[in-house]
């Protein structure tokens, strides 16, 4: 009891001294702030000038945000009392805060305040201090953004701030950023001295948009002269220039990768539930596509239901889906597939009228149109590696979200006993029927998990296309190109199937188009399996042929 | 089911009555579109006759898919795919007879080709201008394509589901591929406005009626052709394929060659039948190779009963008429239905109606139809079995 009174004491004390001392500290700040402040309101735009240096001296943490406002045109004065207020336009009207206080005034009426004008030169003068503030701000990405962005927009007049910024640089990333942002900007210098430096210290650089500025350089007119008068810059450009172009083609190689592995692992995602209903117990199930449907409608229906919580509401549909498709699934299974085992061709009829069924279904519940799937706030926006290869958060995840699906799946069928029961009856079913395992039981369950999987595959594909009735009709067939090119029954050669259709696929693209690239891939996987019949991983033994 | 040779029309009564049910169609639909007043009650609308007439071409595609899919045991769900083919040959041909009539005025080329900024004609479009050729080709394509592709996939031996879908991938490629303008097929929009077949107007109703009895006329002659064919030796060797292929392999039979000629022959019909269909709904587009449409073809097969040939002809015409029915009534519950028939007909009519009536009328005849009853028994779990290897 006598401790945490002590305690309770000590804190007390602790934030008593701290706010003091923050009070004193920032008092000298606070006239000097608000009384520069408050002159902006009735100041002509040439006294405005001065103004702004007085207030930027000051360094108060509030210039920043003063700025940006100002810049913006969201900085108003209020006409009766010349309070300065920041103004924020929502429907309801003009939604006020006071600058110094930092405090809402609520909303005000659109006549009682009045907008504080500035002209093209303030305009320069603010967002060479807002590039400023940025360049010298204690967070480092920040100052690295700040750096890439006077990159984007290189203007003299930054280059005195950006020189001053570059002295205090502690940090490798953002200095050499700086370094190419200064070079960017002096190539524009009129020393042929200068340009040369400012080349040289673009070799360092990977960004598209040095690229462009070099290539700008050594633009030639009609007459064949180029807009760069030195021999020695321009050929120092050229040679960064060509650096630069061959750095381009390689992280081409990448990013073509990347986005062949990225639809590789949709592919694989659609066609892994299809792996386990065809692959391991041989049932052609045309309404696989549909299980996929199943779930990214599952996906719409879960954010319907949690709309505060979009960002949560992907890690939730994932079982829900899950649940939805896999229950589908065993009443499919139970309901007709069962009557149909040993009929490949029959079932193949029977599940293509089921699908049709379940598209007619969604598109009475949910209508015909494309549902609304939102992309959570972590999914979306895209990992800027360099200037030349950013790779996008959505694609990245699922390729990950793929993989993990494979290994679980994997282990499951390795692991557990479950899965060695599902083994079993696919192998030899009379056998496993009298060893005493549930063969029906057995079959429901991997029917369901297949399409459970299919219903996962959903969630993420709701991530990346359309939700609507004809979804699930788009992938049934790659799917089945890959369980086939793959070899039936294996999920190692699903894995593979995909990943080298997908691949294939996006590395043909830039050079035929994409629907020709489809339509190569489709010849190719028909003219490959008259090659293997049984894919590239087929089953080898006794059981292949029975 | 089929008996001895020699006797193969006489034995054939379905077929008989089939027949001469198409042929009194083809007579009195005419006769009540042009000759009856049209304030009469027996007066047949033209709309009707065109319908009647896309039914026959519908029948006709069934019955080439039955040739393959009841007596071969190939189930080809890309069968749409030399519909489309044949349908593309006779509206290349009628997009050259616009000439100057098009939109654009220009003789040389069709319309989309000049929106298109082609300078000329294609190639693959000369001799289009000539009816006799476009004849030609609305059978050498789609004979060419199964060749090629019957070729590749019977040689290696690829049968039962693996056949499947990858003639379900190929329709779907050509669907693509089709969809594309620089295939210079007219790209989405297909080939439409067409004018004229042979010098007649397509708006006439008696072009109309023309077409229609030239469907029905196709329809007779394709299955007296392949009821020949099933009733040869051939058919028996298919037959024999269908039940258990290894062992007709192992007894001598080029499995493959016998596959391969019904396949082909199969897929003219198809052309046929898409030749016939398209001066009759004056459009053709790539739509019609589409996955789903060769799969519904299987439906009406299943539907009218495999294997009987009378049976896909009854299927084609009865689903079409629920599809056009069930559409224009009830276009929400079309797909319930059409799926419903699907999961009925597989679970419960694995012989298909024509199988239902049969049965029947075997029961009522006593033991010399029970007979025939085992018969198709042992067929269905041999090729059952055939079928899973």
């Amino acid at each position: 009891m006598s401790g945490s009174l002590r305690a309770l004491f000590v804190s007390f004390l602790a934030l008593f001294i701290f706010s003091s001392s923050l009070s004193v500290n920032s008092f000298a700040q606070e006239v000097g702030f608000s009384d520069h402040i408050a002159k902006l309101a009735k100041s002509k735009l040439r006294e405005k000038v001065g103004l702004i240096s007085l207030i930027a001296e000051t360094k108060d943490p509030r210039v920043p945000g003063l700025f940006q406002n100002l810049l913006s045109g969201h900085l108003y004065y209020v006409k009766k009392t010349g309070l300065i207020v920041a103004v924020e336009k929502t429907e309801s009207g003009y939604l006020a805060s006071d600058v110094l206080s930092q405090q809402s005034l609520g909303v005000v009426g659109k006549r009682s305040v009045k907008k504080i004008g500035v002209n093209n030169a303030l305009r320069r003068q603010l967002r060479s201090y807002i590039a400023t503030f940025d360049l010298t701000s204690d967070d480092v990405s920040t100052r690295l953004g700040a750096a890439k962005a006077l990159l984007k927009t290189p203007q003299a007049n930054f280059l005195p701030i950006l020189e001053a910024a570059l002295v205090d640089e502690a940090d490798a990333g953002v200095r050499s950023a700086m370094v190419v942002a200064r070079s960017a900007i002096l190539l524009t210098s009129d020393d042929a001295e200068q340009r040369l430096v400012a080349v040289n210290g673009l070799r360092e650089a990977t960004d598209k948009k040095v690229a462009t500025l070099l290539e700008q350089l050594l633009a030639e007119d009609q007459a064949g002269n180029s807009a760069e008068p030195d021999e020695r810059v321009r050929q120092a450009a050229e040679e960064v220039l060509g650096s630069l172009r061959t750095q381009a083609r390689i992280y081409k190689v990448v990013e073509d990768l990347f986005f062949g592995i990225s639809l590789g692992s949709v592919l694989l995602l659609a066609a892994i539930g299809l792996a386990i209903t065809f692959g391991v117990m041989g049932v052609i199930n045309m309404a696989h596509g549909e299980m996929i449907m199943l779930g990214a409608y599952t996906t719409y229906v879960v954010q319907l239901l949690m709309p505060n919580n979009i960002g949560l509401s992907l890690v939730v549909a994932v079982p829900a889906a899950f649940l939805v498709s896999g229950l589908f699934g065993v009443i499919i299974e139970r309901s007709v597939i069962r009557f149909l085992y040993g009929r490949p061709l029959e079932t193949l009829l029977a599940t293509f009228g089921i699908s049709l069924m379940l598209q007619q279904l969604v598109r009475s519940v949910f209508t015909p149109l494309n549902r609304p799937v939102i992309t959570p706030e972590w999914m979306s926006g895209s990992w800027e590696i360099n200037g030349m290869l950013s790779l996008t958060y959505n694609r990245l995840y699922i390729i990950f979200f793929a993989l993990a699906v494979l290994f679980l799946l994997i282990q499951l069928l390795k692991r557990t006993f479950f899965g060695l029961q599902m083994r079993a009856v696919t192998q030899n079913r009379a056998m496993a029927s009298s060893m005493g395992i549930r063969t029906g039981w057995v079959d429901a369950m991997t029917f369901g998990l297949g399409s459970g999987v299919a219903g996962i595959a959903g969630v993420a594909l709701s991530q990346l296309t359309n939700v609507g009735p004809n979804m699930g009709q788009a992938y049934i067939i790659d799917s089945f190109m890959v369980v086939v090119f793959g070899g039936v029954g294996n999920l190692l050669g699903t894995f593979v199937g995909a990943m080298s259709l997908g691949i294939v696929n996006k590395f043909a693209e830039p050079m035929i188009g994409a629907v020709l690239a489809k339509i190569l891939i489709l010849v190719f996987v028909i003219l490959f399996i008259q090659r293997r019949p049984r894919g590239l991983f087929a089953l080898k033994g006794r059981f292949v042929e029975d | 089911m089929n008996t001895t040779q020699g006797h193969w029309w006489r034995s054939d009564k379905g077929g008989q009555w089939l027949i001469s049910a198409i042929a009194v169609v083809t007579v009195i639909v005419p006769v009540l579109n042009m000759a009856v007043p049209e304030d009469s009650i027996f007066h047949l609308s033209t709309y009707a006759v065109s319908l009647l007439g896309k039914y026959l071409c519908y029948a006709l595609l069934a019955l080439a898919v039955d040739l393959i899919w009841g007596y071969a045991g190939i189930l080809s769900l890309g069968h749409g795919a030399f519909f489309a083919l044949g349908g593309y040959a006779i509206g290349m041909y009628m997009m050259r007879q616009i000439g100057e009539r098009g939109v654009y005025g220009n003789a040389d080329l069709p319309d989309f080709m000049v929106f298109l900024n082609w300078s000329e004609l294609p190639w693959y479009w000369l001799g289009f201008d000539s009816f006799s050729f476009a004849l030609i080709m609305v059978l050498v394509a789609p004979a060419i394509l199964a060749f090629v592709f019957g070729w590749l996939a019977f040689r290696s031996r690829v049968t039962g589901v693996y056949f499947s879908i990858i003639s379900q991938a190929l329709t779907y490629a050509l669907m693509l591929a089709f969809f594309r303008n620089d295939m210079g097929f007219g790209g989405n929009n297909g080939l439409t406005d067409f004018k004229d077949l042979l010098g007649y107007s397509l708006q006439l109703d008696s072009t109309k009626n023309a077409l229609f009895v030239c469907s029905g006329l196709a329809l007779i002659g394709g299955y007296i052709l392949c009821r020949y064919v099933v009733s040869s030796k051939l058919g028996r060797v298919l037959v024999s394929i269908r039940d258990a292929e290894s062992r007709t392999r192992f007894v001598g039979y080029r499995v493959e060659h016998y596959k391969l000629f019904v396949f082909v022959l199969s897929a003219m019909l198809a052309g046929v039948a898409g030749a016939l269909y398209v001066p009759q709904v004056g459009i053709i587009n790539p739509g019609e190779f589409s996955p789903i449409n060769s799969i519904e073809i299987i439906i009406w097969v299943a539907v009218g009963g495999r294997g009987y040939l009378f049976g896909a002809v009854i299927g084609a015409v009865l689903v079409n008429y629920g599809k056009t029915y069930f559409t224009g009534a009830f276009p929400e519950i079309w797909l319930f239905f059409l799926g419903g028939l699907f999961v009925v007909s597989t679970l419960f009519l694995p012989k298909g109606v024509v199988g239902l009536v049969k049965k029947r009328s075997i029961k009522r005849q006593g033991s010399g139809g029970a007979k025939e009853e085992a018969v198709i028994e042992t067929d269905d779990q041999a090729s059952s079995k055939e079928v899973s290897s």
